[in-house]
């Protein structure tokens, strides 16, 4: 269940704005740098825009954002269809009591953190990223959200890279989003 | 042992030349957060527009002794955590602001009232808090957000500035090409302490020709002075709070 709007004439302004940077971090990735559309206002607007029309009068009253670039796109979401914004973070950041949800890395480990008392239960939850690559850092979310007691309508992220099935990782939750990069 | 701010009473004053009133202009927010443990500090609220490049009468709009009716909840909304990230900071948390849409859309839009209209044309947000009020104030004032952050995180050509901590360095990056010379910016955070950051994103952005309009802050500590490591850059905040200098640097 997914929806890839490349029907919406605002979608190609949005993808010809996002840059890719090779070998970030490392060889062979070809980052995708979503600074360039921050950096024209009508891209970033539509971008805003696509997903505030997509959820807007869904009663959703929580968009969590994961650190740090979900925290560029969740807020102006939120603040636009009226729900809370809670941002989502590293280790040791969120100064309040917290719940945490380890996930695999490629190395190693990372943890997730969202503080106690920010949502509440039966509360309908949004999750933003800026991507989703394999899906192990929207899950942690998810988990987050869902041990605190909220209903996840969706994941929303600008870019999916279709061929690491982050799809799969979500729970059976669906997955929007703008532009797909093979 | 959790010390308890004290009390920060200064009248509201403008950058004009009228002395400031003689009452006190400190208001008490109800204890009233969101769930009864989290902590409520009185502080007090002060909407400070020292921006001397303002023509004065239209600073006069805002110097009327009467704070804006929307910064009572704004500042009840942040919750302060004692000894956070280390004993004797009283560390000022807006995620609790943020779970309140009415006072996170006031927090927006009080910056909005002031800067849309301005000719600014970058807003420059410090990672990772100025993520969450850069962006929607650069959006309704049409102007392009740039994110200022730690090193490494940005993936293209960068500038780096370095700064001094207590203990060591840090540096801030912005990408190559992200503004041109010329353009009129605006900086923000969510909190100004010792003023260390702002002043390191000031000069990334003079370095490449940039004018920096003013940095704007929800919230500053002006017992640790940040204000003044500005060099002749303005600062507007929404609310200030009293804190225990000797345990910040």
């Amino acid at each position: 269940m997914s929806a890839v709007k490349d029907e919406d004439p605002r979608i190609d302004g949005i993808k010809t704005k996002i840059r890719v940077v090779p070998n970030f971090p490392k060889p062979g990735i070809m980052f995708q740098d979503i600074t360039t559309l921050l950096l024209d206002p009508k891209a970033f607007k539509d971008t805003v825009d696509l997903f505030v029309e997509r959820y807007k009068g869904k009663n959703i009253s929580v968009v969590a954002g994961i650190e740090a670039r979900g925290f560029i796109f969740g807020p102006p979401i939120a603040l636009a269809i009226g729900a809370k914004f809670v941002p989502l973070r590293k280790p040791k950041k969120l100064p309040g009591e917290v719940i945490s949800e380890e996930y695999t890395l490629e190395y190693g480990s990372d943890r997730l953190e969202m503080h106690v008392g920010a949502v509440n239960k039966g509360e309908r939850a949004l999750v933003v990223d800026d991507l989703i690559a394999t899906g192990g850092t929207l899950c942690a979310a998810m988990n987050l959200l869902e041990r605190a007691g909220s209903e996840i309508v969706e994941c929303a992220c600008l870019i999916e890279l279709p061929e690491l099935k982050g799809r799969d990782r979500l729970h059976g939750k669906p997955l929007y989003v703008l532009v797909e990069y093979h | 042992m959790i010390r308890t701010p004290s009390l920060l009473r200064r009248p509201f004053f403008s950058s004009s030349s009228s002395p400031p009133p003689p009452s006190s202009s400190c208001i008490l927010p109800p204890p009233s957060l969101l769930r009864p443990h989290l902590i409520s500090t009185p502080i007090s609220l002060r909407c400070s527009a020292a921006d001397s490049r303002s023509p004065p009468n239209r600073e006069m709009a805002t110097a009327d002794n009467q704070q804006d009716p929307r910064l009572a909840g704004i500042a009840s909304a942040i919750r302060v955590i004692p000894d956070f990230p280390k004993a004797g900071i009283m560390f000022q948390d807006i995620t609790t602001l943020l779970l309140d849409v009415k006072a996170f859309r006031d927090t927006i839009d009080l910056f909005v009232d002031r800067y849309k209209d301005k000719g600014i044309s970058v807003v420059a947000g410090i990672e990772a808090r100025g993520f969450i009020f850069g962006p929607p104030i650069a959006l309704a004032i049409g102007a392009k957000f740039v994110p200022l952050r730690k090193p490494k995180k940005l993936p293209g050509e960068v500038i780096s500035e370095e700064y001094s901590l207590e203990y060591g360095t840090d540096k801030i990056e912005m990408h190559v090409g992200a503004v041109q010379a010329g353009e009129r910016a605006l900086i923000v955070d969510d909190l100004i302490a010792t003023g260390g950051t702002l002043n390191a994103a000031i000069r990334l952005l003079e370095r490449v020709g940039v004018e920096v309009h003013e940095c704007a802050c929800l919230m500053e500590l002006p017992e640790l002075k940040g204000r003044d490591r500005l060099g002749d850059k303005p600062l507007f905040v929404l609310v200030q709070s009293s804190v225990d200098a000797h345990d910040y640097h």
